[in-house]
């Protein structure tokens, strides 16, 4: 059982992994529109739309 | 066949069911607007060019977007210029220059917003519009963000794109305070966050030492896992956890109770406690609870936060709305400028139906202005070249040429603004009823530990800290906590569904505090519109009426054309070349073979005719505080028409509702004194709380007579009510309202009518009634943890569970509470 002593370090490395992951999202603003993002990925298509269409770079 | 073809030829064929449909809003087409050789049909210009923008630039996908989704909002094109974008002013105050590049970004609020096909839509602009590199929509704030190349396109054409394609654009105001609030908002998730994850890990470990505790664990396993725990719950605590002690310690300081206090002492208490076990090998841990407890009130706290926001955030958007643009004539050039803009010594035109934007003098042109926002007067004022007019009026006639004396907060409206930013920030924030239990909390509490301290420390002296420390960490009111958080969140979440949208908290819990609800006149009480209430004498007459007035500008004739029109009379031809104005008198014609004459009762009783009951009926008119108007047919007087300000048809109903629910009514108005004695009698408002004629700053003290901060509700529409709202308990501004107003208020009603305030008044109640039952669950859960803990019958298992039931049964409380009706 003395694993524990290597695993419970390395489990609370990782929740600390996760909550700076967290962090950082919160920080850019990802988390500040909850809604559009969800309606937004189901209408990503790879046409380009239209003749005067011109591609997205950025 | 294309996808856009089958739906065109679907949208057709429920053409033969529904009438014809338009071909972009799918509503139907007003049989006059059919265009039999055209393949689309389109209900109004507006959907023609939306749709004609859409198909050019290849964009059709958008109609088999929106289609999935029921709901159908038609967004028309405004067709306006936007030419006020491109003022250098404008860029000042919303435009955001990225760096050196010509590259720049805004913020703009989109009308017309609401579905997944919308935000396909605008994120298209780039492809629409070369020049815009980046457009992101958020849907719920209807708020789009924009960046493009200034050296490539000018945001007057972007923001005519977006108008084309059915939103028209304003921009989003107090960029500052909405950066400020999405920092608030980032930080409040970060606690959250960091609190949750300190929770799900201590308990983790506890349910290890737990284990330990029934199956048998080895100490050096044991104190690991007691010392991991113990640096989880100090970051909760020092991290997440420090708002409680801020909030005891202004508790503190300024001597009022607040539930953070007992909520910081266990909170205190129990990390102490635990820490010193913890390192000493022996003795209770209570990072779990503590922890929990933690992450339980933050999301509590989050969840009315949220709430809040979003009723703040449509108010925002409706404040976006209003103009702030103003055509300013440069000789006779009329260019489009941001009210910003605008220095004294200008001159703006004012088109009729615009507010007018500054306070300024008329230089060219009469009309009738509507002041009922400004000063709650009913009646429009005539106004002529040389009159001095004030920001907020509305032009209802004809063109007025104003040149500028005072702009922003110089004006008249902007000083009455900064009265009701006095007022506001004078405010003192209530104690909650949860706070004034938590003192007695507190006290009990404490008292109750010194008990069982000095009753152990005979029996068992290294058992008693023990106990009373368990005693003051599983009383730590969580449960208590949560409940009016919770409840307010629902409430207000259930309320803006049905239009109410209640700005702060503890609003709801003023309302049901409150025993006054005093209420404008003017658009509160009456509708703030002109028309036709009474009509004595011939009736057969009215079609004829309703033909002449037709020729008049006037706003009376407005009034009554409307009026009849509403009561489905049909206008009778006027012989043609017939018609005569009379200038502030009245106007005659040839309807039917008879010379009729419709006119003030001044000019009418001055003509040699026949008036037998003219005065009689212009005295019971005037005695009900209508205006007159009297009605000649070939020489003799046969009607009269008494014009007023109706009240509106929920009124009396609505009055009677609060005055069984106990408040005491009464009717503060800046209109004629008789006028507003007529209305408010007639809706059986005691005299002695009728105040007619009564100025914005006597508003304000008729308030304070009644108990301003202390129970009074008012309720009110206008710019002349707006620093009556701020000094009341609760401030409602309804339906219409100025935007002064709005931002004064506590509460907006978006709905018209007074239906609304009852429902307010019903739903605070039943939240504060909630709350009640929410706190005395909690407690009955603390009593029975105390009384264990007294016995010394407390495992800490055993308030590791009874925490979270207790919350658990508190938030299902407040879900099922049937605060507002919500269809």
């Amino acid at each position: 059982m003395s694993i524990v002593f290597v695993l419970l370090p390395v489990s609370v490395v990782l929740a600390a992994v996760a909550v700076g992951a967290f962090v950082w999202s919160v920080r850019r603003g990802q988390l500040d529109d909850l809604v559009t993002p969800a309606i937004r990925i189901l209408d990503d298509e790879d046409e380009p739309v239209g003749s005067r269409a011109s591609r997205k770079t950025c | 066949m294309t996808t856009t073809e089958t739906l065109s030829i679907e949208r057709r064929a429920a053409t033969s069911r529904e009438g014809v449909l338009c071909d972009h809003c799918s509503l139907p087409v007003p049989p006059g607007a059919v265009r039999p050789t055209d393949a689309e049909q389109f209900c109004c210009e507006g959907c023609r060019t939306v749709y004609h923008v859409l198909r050019e630039n290849g964009l059709e996908r958008f109609y088999e977007i929106r289609d999935r989704d029921p709901v159908r909002e038609p967004a028309r094109s405004s067709g306006r210029g936007y030419e006020e974008f491109d003022d250098p002013k404008f860029h000042e105050l919303h435009v955001r220059k990225a760096g050196e590049s010509s590259l720049a970004s805004v913020e703009l609020y989109l009308e017309g917003v609401h579905c997944a096909a919308c935000v396909w839509l605008v994120e298209k602009l780039p492809a629409v519009v070369p020049g815009v590199v980046e457009a992101r929509l958020d849907v719920r704030r209807a708020l789009v963000r924009l960046v493009w190349d200034g050296s490539r396109v000018a945001l007057s054409r972007i923001a005519r794109a977006l108008d084309s394609l059915g939103y028209s654009a304003h921009p989003a105001k107090d960029a500052d305070t909405r950066r400020l609030r999405a920092a608030e908002d980032r930080r409040f998730l970060v606690r959250l966050g960091v609190a949750g994850a300190a929770a799900g890990n201590v308990m983790a470990l506890s349910f290890a030492l737990y284990g330990g505790a029934f199956t048998g664990i080895e100490d050096r396993y044991a104190s690991v896992f007691r010392l991991v725990s113990a640096g989880f719950a100090w970051i909760a605590i020092l991290g997440p956890g420090r708002l409680f002690f801020r909030g005891a310690w202004a508790a503190l300081r300024t001597r009022t109770p607040h539930l953070d206090l007992p909520i910081a002492l266990g909170i205190g208490v129990g990390a102490g406690a635990g820490t010193f076990n913890a390192i000493h090998g022996h003795g209770e841990i209570y990072f779990d609870s503590i922890t929990v407890l933690i992450f339980l009130l933050l999301v509590g706290r989050f969840i009315q936060h949220r709430q809040q926001r979003f009723a703040g955030d449509a108010l925002e958007l409706l404040f976006s709305l209003t103009p702030t643009r103003a055509s300013r004539l440069d000789g006779d050039v009329v260019t489009t400028v941001p009210i910003a803009a605008l220095r004294p010594g200008d001159r703006v035109e004012v088109t009729a139906g615009d507010t007018i934007p500054v306070d300024g003098r008329i230089e060219a042109g009469s009309s009738d202005l509507d002041r009922a926002l400004l000063t709650g007067e009913s009646r429009p004022e005539r106004v002529r070249t040389g009159d001095t007019v004030r920001a907020g009026a509305v032009n209802l006639t004809a063109r007025l040429v104003v040149t500028v004396e005072a702009v922003g907060e110089e004006t008249r409206v902007g000083r009455l603004m900064r009265a009701v930013e006095e007022n506001v920030r004078r405010k003192a924030p209530i104690v909650r009823m949860a706070d004034r239990i938590s003192g007695y909390f507190v006290l009990g509490v404490v008292s109750l530990s010194l008990i069982t301290l000095a009753l152990w420390w005979r029996v068992a002296p290294e058992a008693a800290i023990a106990h009373a420390t368990s005693l003051l960490i599983v009383t730590c009111p969580c449960a208590l906590g949560l409940a009016t958080p919770l409840v307010i969140a629902v409430a207000i979440g259930r309320a803006a569904k049905r239009g109410l949208f209640v700005k702060g908290g503890d609003a709801l819990e003023r309302m049901a505090n409150a025993h006054t609800i005093l209420l404008d006149k003017t658009g509160t009480l009456t509708e703030g519109r002109v028309a036709l209430v009474q009509w004595i004498g011939d009736e057969s007459v009215k079609p004829a009426v309703a033909a002449l007035e037709r020729e008049s500008s006037h706003p009376l004739a407005c009034g009554i054309v409307a009026s009849l029109a509403e009561e489905g009379v049909a206008p009778a031809r006027v012989e043609p070349g017939s018609v005569e104005q009379i200038t502030g008198a009245g106007i005659s014609g040839d309807v039917d073979g008879s010379r009729i004459l419709v006119g003030s009762p001044a000019f009418v009783l001055q003509q040699p005719f026949e008036n037998d009951h003219a005065t009689v009926w212009v005295d019971v008119l005037t005695d009900t505080a209508l205006t007159p108007v009297l009605i000649a047919v070939d020489g003799e007087v046969v009607a009269a028409a008494g014009l007023g300000d109706p009240v509106r048809p929920d009124a009396e109903s609505a009055l009677r509702s609060l005055r069984e629910a106990g408040y005491r009514v009464g009717v503060v108005s800046g209109d004629h004194p008789r006028v507003v004695a007529s209305v408010a009698r007639q809706l059986g408002v005691s005299d002695e709380d009728i105040r007619g004629g009564v100025s914005p700053e006597r508003k304000i003290s008729i308030v304070e007579e009644y108990g301003g901060a202390d129970g009074v509700v008012m309720v009110g529409d206008g710019v002349n009510d707006a620093a009556a709202l701020a000094a009341a308990s609760v401030g409602i501004a309804v339906h219409g309202g100025a935007e002064a107003s709005i931002a004064a208020a506590d509460v907006y009603a978006s709905r018209p009518g007074l239906a609304s305030v009852v429902e307010l008044a019903r739903g605070g109640r039943r939240a504060l009634q909630v709350i009640r039952r929410g706190l005395g669950v909690s407690l009955a859960y603390n009593v029975v943890a105390a009384a264990l803990a007294v016995g010394g019958l407390l495992h800490p298992w055993i308030a590791a569970i009874l925490m979270p039931v207790s919350s658990v049964s508190v938030l299902a409380l407040a879900w099922a509470a049937r605060t507002f009706e919500v269809r």
